[in-house]
């Protein structure tokens, strides 16, 4: 049996616990035995990308010991997979943080490149409109890029797609970023909210009654200007769908 | 005044954002159709970024070769070491001419030099040929983006302009109507001029030559009719061989605008017989950047422009809001290389949503180089008060699972029974146009302990 390290992101444990239960139990029915460590905390993003990654020591050390000895580490962060595929690191255990890196997995990317799901026993009778959050999106490559000139795919709509009675909406820009960028919602916070609701709008517009997405940080973003302004459409993480969530 | 600060000034305006939003995607979506319609294009961009690598590397020798070239071509090469001394050296051609009336291409060197503040300062008259850079220049402002440098302005403004400094008629913002007028302005000062100065898109190393690209010829206009052509050039617009040179020109104007080429490719190596031509080439920060290594590959751009166009920030927030003379996600990662006390709030005015890097036309990792200016920024104390004060807080909690687990509960405890109008208070910048998320009664970690272990 795939022996599997649930890596929960610090906000998705605090905020959105019921996206944690979806994925464990994603897995589980997918016939993985998953386990998460129980001292986990947080990846370091937040600090790192502000610019401290030079005092993440501690941080760093923390996510090795939680996460060594696993054959995959499997996240539904698209963001927090790619902070540990390209800046975990240890000056006194490289080795086990090379390691770490390479076990470490998006839950689409899990599901699409290594268990290779091929049917879905869900149904999610609904419109729904993909936010490709960028670091997933151009990061981990779970897409192509509007930018890059190569055959378009993209394994969160390819997987959503296995679901019954969903309708995936197109979308103006189905690339552009939602404006949510870590410490950037609060630094840059009108901009951030433009981004916000432009990006809201473009859902809207295509008449998307869920917003579905692999980050949850994105989808909290823009869950708090559609609670604030009363706007008709919901968010859902990918996870609570494709583990056979209602609205 | 940082990016957040003159943003929130721009967004104030929100119809016009809009309008600036949405002008620069239809820019962008030009040059998504443009390049789809070369199916080698990304064997293109990995071409033109590896060609610059060897240009990056040997670039002492490729100088060298280019100024022996232009030499026996019968040019006159001059060496600045910083925007000060390019400037002198024009100032001083100039002066050996006596010349008064000097027609200008468009060059962000120049702009980069402040070469118009100093020569008219100095009692000049420097006109700027590009219509674009005209509008601006007539509005006493800096360019706003580095190919569309009146991009900031609507129409009727330019109008406005117009009326006041070429005396077209009170109201009249008939597209047509400015373009012609502007054209016959123009018209005298090019044939006036004493001398003309063009910027520089190529230069090449084996031929000593160099290429200006322009869609109104302008460039072509000036340097025709003056009996003196001053090229300035940055060192790093070099490339090796003229059999590279297509590799760029193919991917530059579909990158710019989403045109197969610009109207004007025009390719300059000797002067004239009754022409004397001068080519200044321009240090001003870059072998310093070059010794950068985390950041010398922003050295690459040939300034086509795309990742201002495809930016969701710049988009939203203008060229001024960057305050620097190129603006955008290139300019934020080449502005700390020269002031990073100055720009220290570049790095930070982007998602790292990574959209430039895969529109560069020479691969620059633009948003990778952000990330790392803030590393650099943090690193040498440069970081705000708050930021390291929160940061710190954050990194303490998170290198603990107790005191996480705890503060965690408790946080949440506190969201679920304040009052909202106490939890969206002022200095919750998270709460002033968004609601906070519903806190759970209980954290998954708290639930995975109760159900399954």
């Amino acid at each position: 049996m795939t022996k599997v390290a649930l890596f929960i992101p610090c906000y998705v444990d605090q905020f959105y616990p019921q996206v944690g239960i979806a994925t464990l139990e994603l897995l589980e029915k997918l016939g993985c035995e998953v386990e998460y460590p129980m001292n986990q905390t947080c990846c370091g993003q937040p600090t790192a990308n502000s610019g401290y990654a030079h005092q993440n020591k501690e941080i760093d050390d923390l996510f090795i010991k939680n996460f060594s000895g696993y054959d995959y580490i499997v996240c539904p962060s698209g963001s927090c997979s790619l902070h540990v595929k390209d800046h975990l690191h240890s000056d006194s255990n490289e080795k086990e943080a090379q390691q770490i890196r390479s076990k470490t997995y998006e839950l689409v990317e899990f599901l699409h490149d290594v268990l290779k799901v091929d049917t879905l026993k869900t149904t999610f009778p609904y419109k729904v409109g993909l936010h490709a959050s960028c670091h997933g999106l151009r990061g981990l490559k779970l897409g192509s890029s509007t930018e890059r000139n190569i055959p378009p795919f993209n394994k969160t709509a390819e997987l959503l797609s296995k679901v019954e009675n969903i309708q995936l909406v197109d979308l103006d820009q189905p690339t552009e970023c939602c404006g949510f960028g870590g410490t950037f919602a609060v630094l840059e916070e009108a901009l951030s909210v433009k981004m916000g609701k432009d990006r809201i709008k473009d859902h809207v517009k295509h008449e998307a009654q869920v917003i579905a997405g692999n980050d949850m940080s994105c989808l909290m973003h823009m869950e708090g200007i559609i609670n604030r302004d009363g706007l008709p459409i919901k968010v859902k993480h990918v996870a609570e769908i494709l583990n056979g969530t209602t609205l | 005044m940082s990016h957040a600060k003159l943003t929130e000034e721009f967004l104030k305006n929100e119809p016009k954002t809009d309008w600036h939003n949405e002008t620069l995607w239809w820019v962008r979506s030009k040059r998504d159709v443009s390049s789809k319609g070369i199916p080698e294009w990304e064997e293109l961009r990995s071409l033109a970024s590896q060609i610059k690598d060897n240009v990056l590397s040997n670039i002492g020798n490729y100088l060298q070769e280019f100024e022996k070239n232009a030499l026996a071509n019968g040019v006159h090469v001059h060496w600045a070491e910083d925007g000060k001394e390019h400037n002198r050296i024009v100032q001083s051609i100039i002066e050996k001419h006596n010349a008064q009336r000097i027609v200008k291409s468009k060059s962000i060197l120049t702009e980069e030099c402040h070469l118009n503040q100093h020569l008219e300062s100095n009692g000049f008259d420097v006109v700027d040929t590009d219509l674009g850079e005209r509008i601006v220049q007539f509005a006493k402002q800096p360019p706003s983006h580095i190919v569309l440098p009146a991009i900031h302005m609507k129409r009727e403004e330019v109008s406005e302009l117009f009326h006041e400094h070429i005396q077209t008629e009170k109201g009249n913002s008939d597209p047509q109507y400015l373009t012609e007028a502007a054209r016959n302005h123009l018209r005298e000062k090019f044939l006036k001029a004493d001398i003309a100065i063009t910027g520089v898109n190529f230069g090449i190393a084996e031929t000593g030559g160099f290429v200006v690209c322009t869609n109104e010829g302008n460039a072509d206009m000036g340097v025709h009719l003056a009996p003196v052509h001053i090229a300035c050039m940055g060192i790093e617009k070099l490339i090796p061989k003229f059999e590279h040179l297509g590799v760029f020109t193919r991917l530059l104007a579909r990158s710019a605008t989403g045109q197969a080429i610009t109207n004007y490719t025009s390719h300059f190596h000797q002067p004239r017989p009754d022409q004397e031509m001068h080519i200044i080439l321009v240090d001003n920060g870059r072998t310093k950047q070059l010794a950068r290594e985390k950041f010398r590959n922003s050295l690459k751009c040939i300034r086509c422009g795309a990742c201002m166009n495809t930016c969701p920030i710049y988009r939203r927030s203008g060229g001024y809001s960057y305050d620097a003379t190129v603006p955008g996600p290139i300019g934020s990662i080449l502005s700390p290389g020269f002031d990073l006390k100055k720009h220290k709030s570049l790095p930070f005015a982007s998602t790292l949503c990574g959209s430039c890097s895969d529109v560069c036309p020479v691969k620059i990792n633009i948003h990778e180089q952000l990330y790392e200016w803030r590393q650099v920024i943090a690193e040498n104390g440069l970081d705000d008060m708050p930021k390291r004060f929160s940061m710190n807080i954050a990194r303490k909690v998170l290198s603990s699972p107790k005191v996480y687990f705890t503060l965690g509960k408790i946080a949440r405890k506190s969201l679920s029974i304040l009052p909202k109008s106490l939890i969206n208070n002022p200095l919750n910048a998270w709460g002033k146009q968004r609601d906070l998320p519903n806190p759970p009664k209980e954290s998954f970690k708290e639930w995975y302990k109760k159900n399954r272990s």
